[in-house]
């Protein structure tokens, strides 16, 4: 088990090395990254001054040394429209996407589970193909649209939600099902073709046999090992939120690290962008890290694999 | 789905309503100039925030309205679809390249070149890799050619966990060991007997991304890394829309819902070839 986890902590860190040096390649290829990290306004002497505390006039292993060693201590630069330390910036908004991301990751499971059992176990019938073609849609649909046609009609149409900003509980509901859907059909699908799977495994067949109602073979019997597969995919499911949380509060106006994600880009904030990439990096990198030890550790084959 | 069924089983069950509207929507892409009534980047500001043909106030004169700038949504939406589908195209042949190349490298090679590559794989699958490509944008500026990288670093990954799982069981074959002892190198073998045996594959895989690389495109647009303007993209137009949305909700629904409907067609289209090609590919 140590060696499992030493092994995961020292592929982690791999990957933020090369993330970090894909950052630090980005913005010298370009030309002078100079003109990337100050803003167009700077006076000679501010870029001069910068030139030297970056250190971009010495070798390039010398410059990824001070940008690494900065890096680790937390010092990811400045950012250009907020005038102060982008970590700071980004730590600051960070409790704003905290607060959506379990809401919208619980309403999707809360409907993903019932839609998939249901579609598995009517398979074939009209529940199946209903559930299919919602799945169908759910994929289709581009998430900056449907968090638009939302406002459009509950907002606008309708005017029973809030369309934008942090308030009471029911500025949630919007940015949470947009966000939401945007894992639901996978998942739905997941739960289906897993459960399917199980339902036809020896097991089952016993449990049926010893006389069990076909409701407690089901959900209790099939769904707990059909529900496996759902948690090894936390991982990629939280990288899938992290992504959509860009575009979800770039719609409404949400003041997370999502929605700092696209100022970066918009405004062509260098410093920011990189300071917000390795730091959703840390986070993605150590949730998945987490998970997978905890499932080592519930599932020891997973450990020598 | 049966997977015994002719071919010519299979070709009758193509997805016609499908077909015939992506058929349409290459057809609008290549002949963009001839179709479109407007030109998609003309500016009229007395016709601006004309509503649709059937809405009031609205005129024949532009079907889908007009923008705050008056330029016809129509037009703009026809010659929108020239660049998605461009993007798409060159983003899959890009990125699907890159993907089948490696998959196949690691496939056939195995040990320590296989297993790092998929741990490699594994990291970007479960790395939110539209941070890198917003990040490509801004440091190498927009254009078509920073969005086929970026497309590129999103997609590959997928690409090689497939192809690679073919390569396995292909290499294992007979007529690979006869190549070998025939004196192929392990060059020639992956080139001339490992790619025609995962081609179908991955045409399958490269059909059912077709979406989703018009997703990303979109997303990415929509985001101000995409296309610059003026060039009309969809993701763009929704984007401009948004502002407007309680005054003129066709700037921002109609071109999204073009995404959509773009997407389902394609979806569906690969669905439907893989059950044709390759329904192993049914579970991915």
């Amino acid at each position: 088990m140590q060696r499992y986890i030493l092994r995961r902590l020292l592929q982690g860190a791999l990957l933020l090395f090369i993330v970090a040096l894909v950052v630090f390649t980005l913005a010298r290829v370009s030309g002078n990254p100079i003109d990337l990290l100050v803003r167009e306004d700077a006076t000679a002497e501010d870029r001069a001054h910068l030139q030297k505390a970056l250190g971009l006039d010495r070798p390039m292993h010398e410059q990824l040394y001070i940008f690494l060693t900065g890096a680790v201590r937390g010092d990811l630069g400045q950012s250009i429209r907020y005038r102060r330390s982008a970590a700071e910036v980004f730590f600051e908004r960070l409790p704003n996407t905290l607060k959506l991301l379990p809401l919208a990751m619980a309403g999707a499971l809360a409907i993903a589970i019932p839609l998939g059992v249901l579609a598995a176990v009517y398979r074939g019938t009209l529940v199946d193909r209903l559930a299919g073609g919602l799945a169908v849609l759910g994929i289709a649909t581009p998430q900056f649209w449907l968090g638009i046609v939302l406002i459009y009609v509950f907002s606008i149409q309708l005017g029973v939600l809030p369309s934008a900003r942090m308030g009471g509980p029911s500025h949630y509901v919007l940015p949470a099902v947009t966000l939401g859907v945007f894992l639901l059909a996978g998942m739905m699908r997941l739960v289906r073709s897993s459960l399917l799977e199980v339902m036809g495994s020896e097991f089952v067949k016993l449990a049926r046999l010893k006389g069990l109602s076909q409701t407690i073979v089901i959900w209790k019997h099939c769904l707990r090992n059909a529900l496996i597969p759902v948690v090894t995919l936390f991982g990629v499911y939280f990288a899938l939120l992290v992504t959509g949380a860009i575009v979800t509060e770039t719609v409404f106006a949400w003041p997370g690290v999502g929605r700092l994600t696209y100022e970066a880009v918009i405004f062509r904030d260098y410093p920011l962008l990189q300071a917000v990439i390795l730091l959703k990096a840390v986070i993605v990198l150590s949730v998945n890290l987490v998970v997978d030890i905890l499932y080592a550790y519930l599932d020891p084959r997973v450990r020598y694999a | 789905m049966s997977t015994e069924a002719s071919s010519r089983g299979d070709l009758a069950r193509l997805p016609w309503i499908s077909f015939s509207i992506i058929v349409v929507l290459v057809v609008a892409a290549v002949f963009a100039p001839l179709l479109a009534p407007h030109s998609p980047t003309e500016q009229s500001l007395p016709d601006k925030l004309r509503p649709p043909a059937w809405q009031e106030g609205g005129s024949m004169k532009h079907l889908l309205g007009t923008d705050v700038l008056g330029r016809d949504v129509l037009s703009r939406l026809v010659y929108g679809a020239r660049v998605s589908l461009t993007v798409a195209a060159v983003a899959l042949i890009a990125g699907g390249g890159v993907g089948l190349a490696l998959g196949i490298l690691a496939g056939y090679t195995g040990g320590r070149v296989d297993n790092f590559i998929m741990r490699v794989v594994d990291a970007t699958l479960t790395f939110p890799t539209i941070l890198i490509a917003l990040l490509l944008a801004v440091s190498l500026g927009q254009g078509l050619g920073t969005i086929a990288i970026a497309i590129t670093v999103i997609i590959w990954a997928r690409f090689a966990r497939i192809v690679r799982g073919e390569v396995l069981s292909v290499k294992t074959r007979d007529f690979v060991a006869l190549a070998r002892v025939h004196g192929c190198s392990h060059l020639r073998i992956m080139a001339v007997h490992i790619v025609p045996n995962v081609l179908n594959t991955f045409m399958v895989l490269l059909t059912l991304h077709i979406g989703f690389v018009v997703i990303v495109e979109a997303t990415l647009s929509f985001l101000g890394a995409g296309i610059p303007p003026p060039t009309p993209s969809w993701g763009q137009m929704v984007s401009d829309g948004r502002s407007h949305i309680a005054s003129a909700w066709w700037l921002s629904v109609v071109p999204g819902g073009a995404i959509m409907l773009v997407v389902l067609v394609f979806n569906l289209f690969g669905d439907w070839l893989r059950d044709w090609l390759d329904p192993r590919l049914r579970q991915v």
